[in-house]
């Protein structure tokens, strides 16, 4: 029992990741309505349309018009992870996580050290390249390469060989930077990344329960979030963040919990079974 | 002193490593999203314009109800994530009601492209959508592999054609080995041809002798200068030429003269 509730959000995040693959799967093999499509434009119930806004910046610096359809999707998720939950696409719904996080697991077994530094403000760079390239090219310069999209599209619709490039994905994250692509070069992290900077989901730190045990440190992906840890109490304000809550399993001393809304003291999935302080 | 010589071997390193990182990024993108002989869903607009609209969602794909549609992986012929289709395989069976240009959010696949009205203008008039107005490509005849050129009667692309007697028809011709049977040779039609491939699917020889190729690629263009004043319209291309203004780049006097002398000619 204690491991599933210490493995409580990377269960049900692995739930979220699988289960929208499943019906988009489902949409592709057995016409299920749910959702069709896929990531980078879905069709949610067969009215409303969801897209990569990321994306759909590429074909307009392309110099293309995007269809409204495409506008409105990009337009609705902009609003669901800028204004609502943050960037959880990196989390709870890009398939290359799960990938990223066995690398890590797997570069954590084999103790490989990082073979190449690589800033973490590389992938805002590579995010504004995309644009540029995108408007030299007249093609969607990031979708054209994009990983995400690979295996998505592998999954989805039994493609072939997009496979090599996520097995090089996988070989980069261990043995040359780890967490090399989602932490350091993922232009659409990059994007999710600035938008969430103020979206009402955050991690909220309680420094009074701290202990300075370091245990989130050691499981977060983007550890240069959790600055002010045992040092004040807050929110989590960067957008860099990917509301995973694997800080708040791992916290034993109810000092880190989700808090939806900036003033307002809603824990929503908090430790309230244990807080007997 | 120092402090602006490191700032400059900065800003030199980031531009290399953004230049650097674009080119090959640039060169990466731009080769996997090229792909001259694709044959794309009915109502796609221009190949160039398609590759930068498509926002590769697949959506067409489900929407096919013959599984003709697919996804372009690496290692295809077709721009990345594309769609695309192989006739020889399954070819477009033309749905009346056009379920993938429907599907398409992107306006890469745009049910106005199944509006044109072709350019025989003889028939109706009308500005419906249909499939028939689809353009996929055009059928191309190998005659030197076709059995019908070669005196046996096949007439299966004729027959299979959904556009059959408009698309594709035979021309009878003497059969000049036997001198008493003709030979039914299939000609296409570019007027009314879609591009479906039904043709090519059915095709009976080994390696398709009638098969699709993207229009670009299968037509030519006679051009602004030569005019068929016997053909309807053919004289507006006139209008469209910019005349030599005499006088200023032509000297008209020396050419009548160069036409006058025959010196050269019977020296």
């Amino acid at each position: 029992m204690s491991i599933i509730r210490k493995y409580r959000f990377l269960i049900a995040r692995r739930f979220v990741q699988i289960g929208l693959l499943l019906l988009f799967v489902g949409g592709n093999y057995f016409n299920w309505t749910i959702l069709k499509g896929n990531y980078s434009s879905g069709l949610f119930l067969d009215t409303i349309p969801l897209t990569d806004p990321y994306a759909v910046l590429q074909i307009l610096f392309s110099g293309f018009m995007a269809g409204t359809d495409l506008l409105i999707g990009a337009a609705i998720i902009l609003l669901i992870y800028g204004f609502l939950f943050g960037r959880v696409f990196c989390s709870w719904i890009c398939p290359i996580n799960i990938i990223a996080d066995a690398a890590i697991f797997t570069s954590n077994k084999l103790a490989s050290k990082p073979k190449m530094k690589l800033s973490r403000r590389t992938r805002y760079g590579a995010m504004i390249l995309g644009l540029i390239l995108s408007t030299l090219l007249g093609i969607s310069a990031f979708e054209a390469i994009n990983p995400i999209a690979i295996l998505h599209r592998e999954i989805i619709f039994g493609l072939g060989t997009g496979w090599t490039i996520i097995v090089a994905l996988f070989i980069f994250d261990v043995t040359i930077t780890k967490h090399g692509w989602c932490g350091h070069l993922c232009p659409l992290g990059a994007f999710y990344s600035l938008i969430s900077r103020f979206s009402l989901l955050k991690i909220k730190h309680n420094n009074d329960n701290c202990t300075n045990c370091m245990k989130c440190f050691a499981v977060c992906h983007e550890p240069q979030v959790l600055s002010i840890i045992g040092k004040q109490n807050g929110l989590i304000k960067s957008g860099e963040c990917t509301n995973c809550g694997r800080c708040v399993e791992v916290c034993e001393d109810n000092a880190l919990n989700f808090n939806l809304g900036k003033n307002n003291k809603i824990n929503i999935l908090g430790a309230s079974s244990r807080g007997f302080k | 002193m120092t402090s602006r010589r490191e700032a400059l071997k900065k800003l030199l390193n980031s531009a290399m490593v953004v230049g650097g990182g674009g080119l090959v990024w640039g060169n990466i993108a731009k080769a996997s999203q090229s792909s001259p002989v694709t044959l794309r869903p009915p109502g796609a607009i221009e190949e160039n314009k398609f590759i930068q609209a498509c926002i590769k969602c697949g959506k067409c794909v489900e929407a096919c109800p013959y599984d003709t549609l697919k996804l372009a992986t690496i290692g295809e012929t077709s721009a990345l994530g594309t769609p695309y289709f192989e006739p020889r395989k399954v070819p477009c069976y033309l749905c009346t009601n056009y379920p993938c240009t429907e599907a398409c959010p992107s306006g890469a696949l745009d049910l106005k492209e199944l509006q044109k009205e072709s350019e025989d203008k003889s028939e109706d008039k009308s500005e419906e959508i249909n499939i028939e107005n689809a353009r996929m490509g055009l059928a191309v005849i190998h005659k030197e592999s076709c059995i019908a050129f070669g005196g046996v009667q096949c007439d299966a692309c004729y027959r299979a054609c959904p556009l059959m007697g408009k698309a594709i028809v035979l021309d009878k011709e003497v059969n000049e080995f036997t001198q008493k049977h003709a030979n039914l040779k299939p000609v296409v039609n570019s007027d009314y041809c879609t591009g479906c491939g039904i043709c090519e699917q059915v095709c009976v020889v080994e390696k398709a002798a009638i098969f699709i190729l993207p229009v670009e690629l299968a037509t030519g263009n006679v051009g602004d200068h030569y005019i068929r004043s016997w053909k309807e319209n053919d004289e507006s291309k006139l209008k469209n030429q910019k005349l030599i203004e005499e006088g200023k780049d032509t000297d008209v006097e020396s050419a009548i003269d160069y036409l006058n002398s025959d010196e050269e000619l019977f020296e």
